[in-house]
C-alpha cells in the first residue's frame, strides 16, 4: 500500500511529517472526552491540547531541520540541474538585465500516499506532501498555535465552555497541519473545510449574543460561498489533469499539454476558493466581523494561519495558476487586480476603525493581499516569506490587543473611548506592540521590510509598475492606520477603563466573556477565583498582563524581529530562498528574482514613515487637527460615511442578496410549491372524487347493470374507489388506481403490439 | 452462483420481522411492555441474520448475485421467487435492518400518541418485511409486491399516529405513490409483454429488453420513472413529502427518511438503467435537470420553513437531488455517489428526524421562533444537532460529503453520449447548492441552538427563577403556559439513555463512514463497475 517516492531517507522527521496532524487531532479527542472528566489534573483538558501542540511543534521543526539538510544537499534523486547558491549564505544577485536568475533548491518533495478510498476505477489517496513549503506552513502553524495555547491559558480562564474551546483550538491545529501536509487537492479540501467549521465553532465561542452568532455564521456561509469555486476547480483538474495528486497536477499543468482555455477556468475557479478563505475583495467581509470570537482565535485563525489557506493554495497549486493565467506572458491577470483592489480598501478601512481588532482585521486583509499581489506577479518565494514574517507579527499584534483588553482596558476593544495612555502601565505589552508594528509598516531592519519590500521590488521588476506603486500607496495606508492605533492605544491621555473608570455597561460584544463568567455560577466560584480576583484589580485600574500572557508576546516579538533575516537581501542573505524555493523542475514554473535596490528600498522605507508619522501626528493632542473635520468639511463627512459603512458591501450582501434569498425568493418558491405544484395534486384529487361520483351516480347506478358487468370487476372497483375518496377508505380508492393501471396497460400493450 | 447452500439466509431476513407479528397477535394488547419486548427481539434476530449475511457475503465477487434463490411462485402470471443479494443492495439491506432496531429501541419510552404499542410495533414489523424484501427481489412483480406492502403501514402509522394533519397527509401520501405504482406497474407489464420473455425476472428482461427499440425503451422508462420518481421524491412530484414527514410520528419520519426514500433511487439503479439502459440514456439529462432543479428547489423551501421538522423533509428533497444527480451521469462514479449518498442520507437525515422528535418532545413545538438557546438548556441535544447539521450539509471527515462531492465530480464528464455541457452546467448548480445548503442548516442552528432560550422556557432548566411574572401574578404567569402542560420544566431534560442507545450507532456510522469511506465503495463499486459496463455494452459504447 504504502508508496515513497523517494527510495533515500530524507530523514526520520520528513518521513514521517504525517504524523504532526495526528498528534493534535488525538489532543482534540483527549480534550473532549476526557477533558472534563480530568478536571484539574488536565486543566479541565487544556493541557492535553498543550502538550500535544508541543509535540508537533517539536516534530515540525524536526521535518523542517531534514528539510534544510536534503535542500543544502541540494540534489533530488534524478536532478541534474546545478543548485544555485545551495548551502552558502552568500548573496545570489543577478546581473542586470539579464532577466534574472533562478535560485533555490532542487530537493524533491517528500511523498507517501496511502489508499483511502476507491471508486470506479480511481483510487484516492490520503498522505503527505511534504516540501520546502510545506515544512515553513508546518513551523509557523504549530509554533504560533503552540503560543497561542499557552496565552489562552490565561486568557479564557473561567470562561464557561474552556475546554470546548481548547478542544476547538487543538482541532484547528490538525485540520491545518493536515491541509499543509495534504498529498492531494481532496485530502486538502478536507483540512479546509474542517478549518472552516473550527472557525464557525470558535467565533460563535459566547454564541449567547446575537452578534457573535451571526458572525460565526457570516464567516461560514461567506467562505462557504467561496468554496464553490474550490470543488469546481477540484472537478476541473480532475478531469483535465487525470489526478488529485498535487505534485501530479503541477507537471501536467506547467506541461502545457491541457487546453490553456480549461486550466484558465480551473484557476479562476480555485481562485474563488482563495478569495473566500483569504478574505480577498469581494468576499473579505466575513473577517472584520469574526473579530467576535476570542482574541486568541482572532490572533491563531482569522491573522496568522486559517486565513493564509486561499494563500497557500495558490502557493501550492502553482503550476496551475502559472500556467493558467500565463504568468510567463507577463499580462495583467485576476490575481494582481483583485489583490490590488483589496490592499487599497482595506487600508482605508483600516483608517476609520474604532476597534483595536478591526483595525487589525482589515490590516490582515491587506496583508494577505500583498501575498497574493506577489503571486500574482511571479514573486512566489517572497510571498511565501509574507506568510511567514506575517504570521508571526500580526499574531503577536493581536495577542498584545488582547492584552490591552485583558488588563487595561476591562474587556473592550473600543480605542476611542476606553484606551490611551496604556503604554506607561502597560511595558512589555507596549514594547512587543512597537515590534509588531513596526514590522508591519515595513521600517527596515524588522522582518516586514523584508518581505513586503521584496514582494513589491519583485511586482515592479516583472513589469508590473502600476501594481507596485499603487502596493505602495496600500504601504502608506498600513503604516498610517498602524500609527494611528498606536497613538489612541498606547499614546496620549487615558479614557473611560483605561483612565480607571469602570463601567458596567461598556461591554462590547467581544467582551463577552466576563459577563458569562458572572451569569454562570459555575464559572463565578469555584475553579474561577482568579479571575474574578483581577477582575477586582480591574476596578483599580490598568495593569501589565501576567507572564502567561507577556511570555508568548515576548517570544512572538523576537520571533518577529529575528525572522525577517533569514531573508534579508539587503544583507545578502538569502536562506528562505535557498532552503525552501523549488529549482525550475517539471512540477514548479521558472521564476526569476529582483536584483536588490537601496534606492527602492528607501523609497519604501520613507513612504512607511511618513504614513507612521502622518498617523501618529493626526491624532496627537486629542485626534489633533482631524478633529471636526468631518463636521466642517462635507466631501470628507461623505467619504468617511461611505467608509463606516463598509462601502456598503455588507449592505449589499446581507440587505440585498441573502435577504432576497431568504425571504422573498424562498417565499416565492415556497408559495408555488404550495399553490401551484401541490395544487395541481389537490385538484387532481378532487376531480377525481368529482367525476367518482358523477360516474357513480349516473353510470353505475343510472346506466343498465349488464353494461357494468360487462366493463368487469374493473368499473365496479373504480365506483367503490372513487366513492371511497369522500369516506376516506384508502384501500378502495387504491383498488381504483389499480383499475385505472390495469386498463392503461392493456391499452398501451395494445398499443405498442399495433405498431 | 455458488452460496447455494446459503438458500434461507435471504428469506429468514426478510421473513423473519412476520414471525414477531404472528406471535404478537397471540398477546393481549393490555401487555405493552412485552409487546416492545418481542418486537425489539424480532428486530434484533432479524438484524443477526443480516449481521451473517454479511460475514458469509463474499465481497471479492460483490458484483454477483449472492444468496440466490430461484423458485416457483405464481406460475399463472409467471411470477417467481427469485432473490439475491450484491454489492448494490447489502448496504441498503443492512441499514434497513439497522434502522428498525434502532426506532425500535427509541419506541421503548416514546410510543407516540394515542398509544397502542402493539399495533403500532406490530405496523413497523411488516414494513421491515417490505423494505427488506423490496432490496432483495430479483423479479418485478415480486419487487413490486414488497415495494407496495411498505405503504399501508406507513399509511397507518401516519394516519393514526401522526399529527393534527394526518388523515390528510396519509392520504396523500399512499394515493401518490399508488398513483407512481400504478404507472410502474404498467411499464413492467409493457416491459413483459414487449420482450416477450418466459419471467419477469430482472436478468431475463434485461437481456430481452435489448431488442428493443430505443423509442419503446423509453415510453418504457417513462412508466418506471413515473413510479420511482414519485417514491425518492423528484421535484415535481415531491408535494406529498414534507405533509407526510412533518405529520408522522417520529418513527415513522426516520423509517420514511432512513428507507423508504431510498426504495425509488434503487429502483432506478436495479431495474431502470439495467433493463432499459438506451431509454436511461434517452431521459437522462431529463433526470439530471430535476435533479438540480430540486437540489435548489428544496433548499429555497427549507429557506422558507417555520417549522424544523417541515424544514428538514425538504431537505431531504436537495439531498436526494444529489443522489439522481449522479445516478442521471450513469457513470460507475456517478452511481457509485449515489448509493453511498442514499446511505449517507439515511443516516444523517434519519438522525436529524430523531433529534426532531426529541425536540417535539421536549418544548412542545419545533416552531423555530419559539425555539432557541438550546445548547444552553439542553447541551447534548444542541451538540448533536450540530453534529448532524454539519454532517447534512456535506462537511467533509463525515458520511454526507461523500455522496455529495462525488456526485458533483461525476456530473463534470457523464456518460459518453450525453450532452458534457449540460452537465458541467448542472454541476456548478449543484456545487451553488451545496452553500445553499449550508445556509439553511445553519440558519437553522443559529435560531434553534445559539443565543438565550427563549422566556417562555427559560425557566425550564433553573431552579428558583426571579419569575418574568413578579409579583402577585405567579398564578397567571402559570396560566399561559399551561396549555403546554405544566410539566415544562420536568420535560426539559437533556438526552436519554434510550436515545443515547438508539443514536449513537448512527452518530458513529456517520463519522466512520465519513472518515473511511472505502468501507462501503468496495462493496458496491464491482456491482456498480459492472452494471454500468453492462449498459454501455447495450447501447454500444466502449465494448
Amino acid at each position: 500500500m504504502l508508496a515513497s517516492a523517494t527510495a533515500e531517507s530524507a530523514g526520520w522527521f520528513l518521513e514521517h511529517a504525517w504524523i504532526i496532524p495526528i498528534v493534535p487531532a488525538v489532543g482534540f479527542l483527549f480534550e473532549l472526552f476526557l477533558g472534563k472528566r480530568t478536571g484539574k489534573l488536565s486543566n479541565h483538558g487544556a493541557y492535553f491540547g498543550v502538550a500535544a501542540l508541543f509535540v508537533a511543534l517539536v516534530l515540525s521543526c524536526g521535518a523542517a531541520l531534514n528539510w534544510i539538510d536534503r535542500a543544502d544537499a541540494g540534489h533530488g534523486d534524478h536532478s541534474a540541474l546545478v543548485v544555485s547558491g545551495a548551502g552558502e549564505s552568500l548573496p545570489v544577485l543577478s546581473a542586470e538585465g539579464e532577466g534574472g536568475h533562478s535560485v533555490g533548491t532542487t530537493a524533491t518533495p517528500v511523498i507517501k500516499q496511502w489508499t483511502w478510498w476507491s471508486n470506479g476505477g480511481t483510487t484516492f489517496s490520503i498522505g503527505q506532501h511534504v516540501d520546502g513549503l510545506a515544512v515553513v506552513l508546518l513551523v509557523v502553524v504549530s509554533f504560533i498555535s503552540f503560543f497561542v495555547h499557552l496565552y489562552s491559558l490565561e486568557y479564557v480562564r473561567g470562561d464557561r465552555r474552556f475546554t470546548h474551546f481548547f478542544a476547538a483550538l487543538t482541532l484547528f491545529t490538525a485540520s491545518m497541519l493536515n491541509m499543509v501536509i495534504a498529498e492531494n487537492t481532496l485530502q486538502l479540501l478536507l483540512g479546509w473545510e474542517l478549518m472552516g467549521l473550527c472557525s464557525f465553532m470558535l467565533i460563535g465561542h459566547w454564541w449567547e449574543e446575537e452578534p457573535n452568532a451571526r458572525a460565526a455564521l457570516k464567516a461560514f456561509f461567506t467562505t462557504r460561498t467561496g468554496d464553490v469555486g474550490l470543488l469546481v476547480g477540484i472537478c476541473i483538474l480532475y478531469f483535465s489533469t487525470g489526478t488529485f495528486s498535487i505534485k501530479d497536477t503541477n507537471e501536467v499543468a506547467l506541461a502545457g499539454t491541457i487546453d490553456s482555455r480549461v486550466l484558465m477556468w480551473a484557476a479562476i475557479a480555485l481562485f474563488v476558493g482563495c478569495i473566500g478563505k483569504s478574505g480577498q475583495f469581494p468576499l473579505h467581509t466575513w473577517l472584520p466581523d469574526a473579530m467576535a470570537g476570542p482574541t486568541p482565535v482572532s490572533s491563531l485563525l482569522h491573522s496568522s494561519t486559517m486565513v493564509v489557506a486561499g494563500v497557500y493554495l495558490v502557493a501550492r497549486l502553482y503550476g496551475v495558476f502559472y500556467q493558467g493565467f500565463d504568468m510567463a506572458g507577463g499580462g495583467v491577470n485576476l490575481i494582481l487586480v483583485i489583490s490590488v483592489i483589496t490592499i487599497l480598501i482595506s487600508g482605508l478601512l483600516a483608517c476609520v476603525q474604532t476597534d483595536i481588532k478591526k483595525v487589525l482585521a482589515y490590516s490582515t486583509v491587506g496583508q494577505l493581499a500583498y501575498m497574493m499581489l506577489g503571486l500574482g506577479a511571479g514573486a512566489w518565494t517572497m510571498a511565501v516569506f509574507h506568510i511567514f514574517t506575517h504570521a508571526f507579527f500580526k499574531a503577536l499584534l493581536f495577542l498584545c490587543a488582547g492584552s490591552v483588553a485583558h488588563s487595561g482596558s476591562h474587556h473592550s476593544f473600543d480605542m476611542k473611548k476606553d484606551m490611551g495612555g496604556l503604554w506607561r502601565k502597560m511595558p512589555i505589552t507596549f514594547w512587543t506592540w512597537m515590534l509588531g508594528t513596526v514590522s508591519l509598516c515595513g521600517i527596515i531592519p524588522f522582518a516586514g521590510f523584508f518581505s513586503k519590500d521584496e514582494i513589491l521590488a519583485n511586482v515592479g521588476y516583472q513589469g508590473y509598475e502600476l501594481f507596485m506603486w499603487l502596493g505602495l500607496l496600500g504601504a502608506f495606508f498600513t503604516a498610517a492606520y498602524m500609527g494611528r492605533a498606536t497613538y489612541l492605544t498606547f499614546l496620549g491621555s487615558p479614557r473611560g477603563a483605561a483612565a480607571g473608570e469602570h463601567h458596567e455597561e461598556a461591554h462590547d460584544p467581544h467582551a463577552g466573556h466576563d459577563a458569562h463568567a458572572a451569569h454562570d455560577s459555575h464559572a463565578a466560584h469555584d475553579s474561577h477565583g482568579a479571575h474574578d480576583s483581577h477582575g477586582a484589580h480591574d476596578s483599580h485600574g490598568p495593569h501589565e498582563s501576567p507572564a502567561l500572557i507577556t511570555v508568548p508576546l515576548v517570544v512572538l516579538a523576537v520571533v518577529s524581529v529575528a525572522s525577517g533575516f533569514l531573508n534579508a537581501l539587503p544583507f545578502g542573505l538569502e536562506y528562505f530562498t535557498n532552503w525552501f524555493e523549488p529549482a525550475s523542475q517539471e512540477y514548479f514554473p521558472k521564476l526569476s528574482h529582483a536584483p536588490f535596490h537601496w534606492s527602492e528600498a528607501l523609497i519604501s522605507v520613507a513612504i512607511a514613515l511618513a504614513g507612521l508619522l502622518v498617523g501618529l501626528g493626526l491624532f496627537a493632542k486629542d485626534f489633533g487637527p482631524l478633529k471636526g473635520l468631518t463636521k466642517r468639511f462635507a466631501p470628507a463627512r461623505w467619504g468617511h460615511t461611505f467608509l463606516v459603512n463598509k462601502y456598503y458591501l455588507d449592505a449589499l450582501y446581507e440587505q440585498v442578496v441573502v435577504r432576497a434569498l431568504a425571504h422573498p425568493i424562498a417565499r416565492a418558491a415556497y408559495w408555488v410549491n404550495q399553490r401551484v405544484i401541490d395544487q395541481i395534486v389537490n385538484t387532481a384529487g378532487r376531480i377525481s372524487a368529482g367525476l367518482g361520483r358523477w360516474v357513480y351516480r349516473w353510470i353505475d347506478q343510472g346506466v343498465v347493470d349488464g353494461v357494468v358487468n360487462g366493463a368487469g370487476m374493473t368499473a365496479s372497483g373504480s365506483g367503490e374507489g372513487l366513492k371511497g375518496i369522500q369516506s376516506g377508505k384508502v384501500q378502495q380508492y387504491g383498488a381504483l388506481l389499480f383499475g385505472a393501471a390495469s386498463v392503461a396497460a392493456i391499452v398501451l400493450v395494445v398499443y405498442i403490439r399495433a405498431k | 452462483m455458488g452460496m447455494t447452500s446459503n438458500n434461507w439466509v435471504l428469506s429468514a431476513g426478510v421473513f423473519a420481522p412476520l414471525v414477531g407479528v404472528a406471535v404478537m397477535l397471540f398477546v393481549p394488547k393490555s401487555e405493552e411492555q412485552l409487546h416492545k419486548v418481542i418486537a425489539l427481539a424480532t428486530a434484533l434476530v432479524t438484524l443477526g441474520i443480516g449481521v451473517f449475511t454479511l460475514l458469509k457475503f463474499d465481497f471479492d465477487q460483490a458484483n454477483v448475485l449472492q444468496f440466490f434463490v430461484d423458485e416457483k411462485w405464481i406460475p399463472v402470471v409467471k411470477a417467481r421467487y427469485v432473490i439475491g443479494l450484491d454489492g448494490i443492495s447489502l448496504p441498503l439491506y443492512i441499514l434497513s435492518m439497522v434502522i428498525v432496531v434502532l426506532v425500535m429501541i427509541y419506541s421503548w419510552n416514546h410510543i407516540p400518541s394515542p398509544g397502542n404499542p402493539k399495533a403500532f410495533l406490530m405496523l413497523m414489523l411488516v414494513l421491515a418485511t417490505g423494505m427488506n424484501g423490496t432490496f432483495v427481489a430479483q423479479d418485478l412483480i415480486l419487487f413490486f409486491v414488497f415495494f407496495e406492502v411498505v405503504l399501508l403501514p406507513m399509511y397507518f402509522m401516519i394516519g393514526v399516529w401522526g399529527g393534527e394533519q394526518r388523515q390528510y397527509a396519509s392520504l396523500k401520501f399512499f394515493l401518490y405513490t399508488m398513483f407512481g405504482s400504478a404507472f410502474m406497474l404498467i411499464a413492467f407489464l409493457g416491459l413483459f409483454f414487449q420482450t416477450g420473455a418466459e419471467s419477469f425476472v430482472i436478468s431475463e428482461l434485461s437481456v430481452g429488453a435489448a431488442a428493443l427499440t430505443k423509442g419503446t425503451q423509453a415510453l418504457i422508462f417513462a412508466g418506471m420513472f413515473l413510479g420511482f420518481a414519485v417514491k425518492v421524491p423528484m421535484f415535481p412530484f415531491h408535494t406529498w413529502l414534507p405533509d407526510a414527514h412533518t405529520q408522522a410520528p417520529t418513527q415513522g419520519s426516520v423509517l420514511l427518511a432512513a428507507i423508504l426514500l431510498k426504495l425509488g433511487t434503487y429502483g432506478f439503479v436495479r431495474i431502470a438503467i439495467p433493463i432499459l439502459p438506451l431509454g436511461a440514456k434517452e431521459w437522462a439529462p431529463w433526470i439530471g435537470l430535476l435533479a438540480v432543479i430540486g437540489i435548489i428547489y428544496g433548499a429555497l423551501g427549507c429557506l422558507a420553513q417555520t417549522d424544523m421538522k417541515r424544514l428538514i423533509a425538504f431537505s431531504s428533497v436537495a439531498h436526494m437531488g444529489f443522489v439522481m444527480l449522479g445516478i442521471s451521469t450513469l457513470t460507475d462514479f456517478g452511481i457509485n455517489a449515489a448509493l453511498f449518498g442514499m446511505v449517507a442520507h439515511g443516516l444523517i437525515t434519519g438522525m436529524l428526524f430523531f433529534v426532531a422528535g426529541s425536540v417535539k418532545d421536549r418544548y412542545h413545538t419545533l416552531e423555530i421562533n419559539r425555539l432557541g438557546g438550546m445548547l444552553k438548556q439542553l447541551p447534548k441535544l444542541g451538540w448533536i444537532l450540530g453534529f448532524c447539521a454539519m454532517a447534512s450539509l456535506g462537511l467533509p471527515g463525515l458520511a454526507g460529503f461523500w455522496g455529495e462531492f462525488p456526485a458533483i465530480l461525476a456530473a463534470y464528464q457523464p456518460m459518453e453520449g450525453l450532452n458534457t455541457g449540460l452537465f458541467r452546467g448542472y454541476m456548478v448548480v449543484a456545487a451553488i447548492g451545496t452553500v445553499f445548503a449550508a445556509a439553511y442548516l445553519l440558519w437553522l442552528y443559529q435560531r434553534t441552538a445559539f443565543g438565550e432560550p427563549k422566556p417562555e422556557f427559560a425557566d425550564g432548566g433553573h431552579e428558583g427563577h426571579g419569575g418574568h411574572d413578579a409579583g402577585g401574578h405567579g398564578h397567571g404567569g402559570h396560566g399561559h403556559e399551561d396549555e403546554h402542560g405544566d410539566a415544562h420544566g420536568a420535560d426539559l431534560h437533556d438526552v436519554n439513555a434510550y436515545e443515547w442507545v438508539a443514536w449513537a450507532p448512527l452518530l458513529l456510522a456517520i463519522v466512520v463512514f465519513g472518515l473511511v469511506p472505502d468501507l462501503m465503495f468496495r462493496v458496491m463499486d464491482p456491482a456498480v463497475t459492472d452494471l454500468v459496463r453492462n449498459a454501455k455494452a447495450a447501447i454500444g459504447i466502449g465494448g
